[in-house]
């Protein structure tokens, strides 16, 4: 009941005289409610929060600024104008690694961080759509971690082990990929589906299990091929890469149109098919759709069966465009990011697809940002972590800005979810 | 105690919940307060009891104007408030409920038991009441843990006394209980608040009837008014309370349950070797307190929940290996009870609640893709017919109120060829302008020759639908009886009498509600 009163625009409580400014305000109310009430506003805002949190923990531990404190009252402009710079350079260092650097020596070198942002955003955008199926019928998927193990695990496999014709090898070790993730993640759907296991839990769990599967395999000779005790896996075969789109000194590789038609399919699986209004269904309201003859159970499994499965194709998208070597930290925190991607992505389709191009962006100009400016690349990390943590909490960031509360009014009946509620 | 409300206003954003709410009861006064849902009853209550406080105007007591800021204060001014949903512990005695945040203590701050026990015997005494102070809530009855509440209250000085829809829960003998109860009451001094939105007793308990809609009080009435009166009052236009319905002619059998029992995962039997016959063109009214094993019934006949023993058979075919699904597409029609969580999916839009069950059945679908402009097309159609106040069909359904929300699932499951339907409670929540618009709905579909298994526990609906009535008690049909059963018969059946008995108890003594029917009969 508290949202009135920190809400100063939404003062028209007070009898005001001037009808007509009254007026006016109430239709800017009216407007800003509505922006607010889109969570797109919510996510964008989000950011420009992260982004001034980074700036200040920036200036915390630049050396430069904290030299300028030391007489702050002598010459309090020096920490202004110093400040100012370092956020300006360290900002324009992350964006020039991310997208465009105006900076570079040759042309090639100038857009090279946006095929970058494209390369590291492949994974993301496929495994984040996993996760974001999952969030969508109501199901907490943390298990990408392990799905993508598995599915890089099982393209590396075929790529190396197998001589095959271009093409076909290619297609093998994406559907290897593919199928190891789906049976990853149908292992928490189906136990979720036949005995109610918590999918958190048990999804958690396979990562852990992941992770030590892929360790003992490592060390064994069958399955590596190397010939040699390093705990690490023959690369793919050419055939059974993802070919490179631009050329010599690019990574960006065709993952990129597997990341779009994965996309444009999720899509139209939740929006359009009848197996995605199933699943959209029990993520709502399984009782109601049980009452409805959805046959629940099924399709708890086949949500995590297919997000697995994305998951696994992110996995092997990874290591047949990018990686090429199994090694133990295939996964980096890929599976943990989707997550974050998902959620940033509000479990839309194109809400993760473009969440993963900005997540594929930090991680870029991350590396630029450090080099250049000596900043951290952990502030990356932090950014991240904030923008989840605002999205997970819209009244915090309508706090920030002052903007009218959404809730029309308090109802102590409806029964929130909470978990639900911070994923969409 | 009098209690006054002057000028009280309640604003959640910009919806305005009470409006400039002027309410006055005079000591040993029960005044009633009526309304549909949502007209802002329980928003008043909420800020007379303190929960809520107003944004404008304020409350007297005695004529000194008080504030509250927390239930606290509203019952150490004397308000006692009785919730339709009973803030009881289920295993906690009638006297550790009673004096629950509010012990007495002897020395060293140890708990009074003696004294708690006193205070409850004395006031049952005094009023009564036929209440044993070391029962457990969970083994009372409704009407039984009615009365621990209004202990409660008592037993805290309340000199006004709140009820929130008081009869939801009982049967017409249980709400003469009620209301000798309130009488004693008000003849003691005590003023009592009464809300509900049921005509009948409004008429037969109150003293003076405040109808409020859409936040403001729109007028003060006395109980000479009639029924279709406060009617319009309530709703702000002429509305009719009767369904005209011709006798019914019912063909062949369709759907016929015979030994049907379902027990709960700990051993208890939910349904008791329940048989039932329902014929084409036939309504077959469930009636019953709420819990007594119909949302059981319905359910096995759907299939959600898994029967013990016993079968059903719809149209000679044996419903028993057949899934959710499979029923539902050999033409089941099925209103759930609780519309919010198993009849419509809040997030979804209205033309998505409204292929709900049907999704992938032609003409929506071809079983792997959705026809979005069919859907569409049939949902605004059929909305329509209904008379579904919506913006648009794409809007999500939890913009609508629950009345609207209601439509919307009747307009699902009648607007296809049905061989059975089943529903639950198919008013509740509605506005009383549209119940009448729902059972002439309803009889439409009888006359289309659909066997009917209509639930309901407004014995109101039962006999304006019901060609036969069927009673439930604890899991088993007490009995059948006609459509035309006596509403006190009925009553007494519900409580568990069998039928022949409930006709000579009921012959011998009328309850209160059941003179306001044979009075209404005689007016009409």
């Amino acid at each position: 009941m508290s949202d009135q009163k920190k809400t100063p625009r939404n003062n028209d409580d007070a009898a005001e005289p001037g009808g007509a400014l009254k007026q006016a305000e109430s239709r800017l109310q009216y407007a800003l409610r509505d922006l607010a009430q889109s969570s797109w506003m919510i996510t964008v805002l989000s950011i420009v929060v992260a982004l001034v949190v980074g700036a200040l923990l920036i200036l915390a531990t630049n050396p430069q600024v904290q030299a300028t404190l030391g007489y702050f009252f002598a010459r309090p402009a020096d920490f202004f104008a110093t400040s100012f710079e370092v956020i300006r350079d360290a900002y324009s260092a992350l964006f020039r690694g991310a997208v465009y650097d105006w900076q570079a020596a040759t042309p090639q070198r100038a857009i090279r961080p946006i095929t970058e942002t494209l390369v590291n955003a492949v994974p993301l955008i496929l495994a984040g759509l996993g996760i974001a199926i999952g969030f969508r019928s109501g199901m907490l998927n943390i298990g990408g971690q392990g799905q993508i193990i598995l599915g890089a695990t099982c393209a590396a496999f075929i790529g190396y082990a197998f001589a095959l014709p271009l093409g076909l090898h290619l297609l093998l070790a994406l559907m290897g990929g593919v199928l190891g993730g789906a049976i990853w993640g149908g292992i928490a759907g189906v136990l979720k589906a036949k005995t109610g296991a918590n999918e958190v839990i048990v999804t958690i769990m396979l990562n852990n299990i992941a992770l030590y599967f892929l360790a003992w395999l490592l060390r064994q000779q069958w399955f590596v091929q190397t010939g040699s005790n390093q705990p690490i896996a023959t690369p793919v075969e050419d055939s059974a890469r993802l070919f490179g789109l631009l050329g010599t000194g690019f990574r960006l590789h065709a993952g990129i149109f597997i990341a779009i038609a994965a996309t444009v399919f999720v899509w139209w699986l939740l929006e359009r098919s009848t197996l995605g209004f199933e699943m959209r269904a029990i993520g709502e309201n399984p009782e109601a759709a049980r009452t409805a003859g959805v046959n629940v159970p099924k399709a708890t499994a086949l949500v995590l069966i297919i997000g697995g499965a994305l998951c696994g194709l992110g996995g092997a998208a990874h290591l047949l465009g990018t990686e090429y070597r199994l090694a133990a930290g295939i996964a980096g925190t890929l599976g943990f990011d989707a997550i974050t991607v998902a959620l940033l992505g509000r479990s839309r389709p194109l809400g993760t697809f473009l969440a993963g191009l900005l997540f594929g962006g930090l991680r870029a100009g991350g590396v630029l940002m450090q080099a250049q400016t000596g900043t951290p690349i952990d502030i990356v990390l932090v950014l991240q972590s904030v923008i989840v943590l605002l999205i997970a909490a819209p009244p915090l960031v309508r706090a920030i800005f002052f903007l009218p509360s959404t809730e029309r009014k308090k109802k102590p009946r409806r029964r929130q979810k909470p978990v639900q509620e911070a994923v969409r | 105690m009098k209690l006054e409300l002057r000028g009280v206003t309640k604003r959640f954003g910009d919806f305005t919940a009470n409006d400039q709410i002027d309410l006055t009861v005079e000591p040993g006064e029960i005044h009633a307060l009526l309304g549909e849902n949502g007209a802002g009853k329980s928003t008043l209550m909420n800020i007379i009891y303190g929960l809520y406080s107003p944004n404008e105007g304020q409350i007297l007591l005695d004529g000194e104007p008080v504030e509250f800021h927390g239930p606290g204060d509203a019952v150490a001014a004397g308000i006692g408030m009785v919730h339709q949903h009973f803030m009881l512990i289920p295993v906690f005695s009638v006297t550790e409920s009673v004096m629950l945040g509010y012990e007495p203590t002897k020395a060293a701050g140890l708990v009074d038991f003696a004294e708690a026990r006193r205070r409850v015997e004395e006031i049952s005494a005094r009023f009564g009441f036929d209440v044993d102070p070391e029962a457990m809530i969970e083994d009372l009855p409704v009407g039984a843990q009615q009365r621990v509440e209004i202990i409660k209250a008592l037993s805290r000085d309340a000199r006004v006394l709140i009820l929130d829809e008081p009869t939801a829960v009982l049967t017409p003998q249980e709400t003469d209980e009620l209301i000798s109860i309130m009488r004693q009451l008000k003849a003691s001094g005590t003023s009592i608040l009464f809300i509900t939105h049921k005509l009948r007793e409004v008429r037969a308990i109150a003293d003076t009837i405040s109808v409020i809609r859409r936040g403001k009080v729109v007028g003060e009435t006395t109980p000479e008014s009639t029924e279709t009166e406060l009617a319009s009052l309530m709703v702000g236009r002429e509305v009719s309370l009767t369904t005209q319905k011709e006798p019914a002619s019912p063909g062949e059998t369709a759907l016929s349950v015979s030994g049907l029992t379902v027990v709960s995962p700990n051993g208890k039997a939910l349904l008791d070797d329940v048989s039932l016959e329902i014929a084409r063109g036939e309504i077959l009214c469930i009636a019953g307190v709420d819990g007594n094993g119909q949302t059981e019934l319905t359910e096995a006949i759907l299939g959600i929940r898994e029967a013990a023993a016993g079968t059903i058979t719809l149209d000679g075919t044996d419903l028993g290996p057949k899934n959710v699904k499979q029923r539902l597409n050999s033409g089941i029609g099925f209103v759930p009870e609780d519309r919010s969580t198993d009849g419509v999916i809040a997030g979804f839009s209205i033309t998505e609640n409204f292929v709900l069950d049907q999704y992938d059945q032609p003409p929506y679908s071809n079983g792997v893709v959705m026809r979005q402009e069919v859907m569409r097309a049939r949902a605004e159609e059929q909305t329509a017919r209904f008379d579904v106040r919506l913006g648009t069909v794409d809007d999500a359904i939890s913009t609508l109120s629950g009345g609207n929300q209601q439509k919307v699932v009747l307009a699902r499951e009648l607007s296809r060829d049905n061989r059975l339907l089943v529903a639950s409670q198919p008013t509740r929540g509605v506005d009383v302008g549209s119940i009448e618009f729902i059972h002439r709905t309803l009889i439409e579909e009888r006359e289309r020759g659909t066997p009917c298994l209509i639930v309901s526990t407004e014995l109101d609906e039962v006999l304006n639908l019901a060609d036969r009535v069927a009673v439930m008690y604890r899991g088993r049909i007490i009995g059948t009886v006609p459509g035309d059963t006596d509403r006190d018969v009925l009553g007494l059946m519900m409580a568990g009498v069998p039928a022949e008995e409930a006709r000579v108890q009921a012959a011998a003594h009328h309850t209160v509600l059941g003179e306001a029917d044979v009075e209404a009969e005689e007016q009409a």
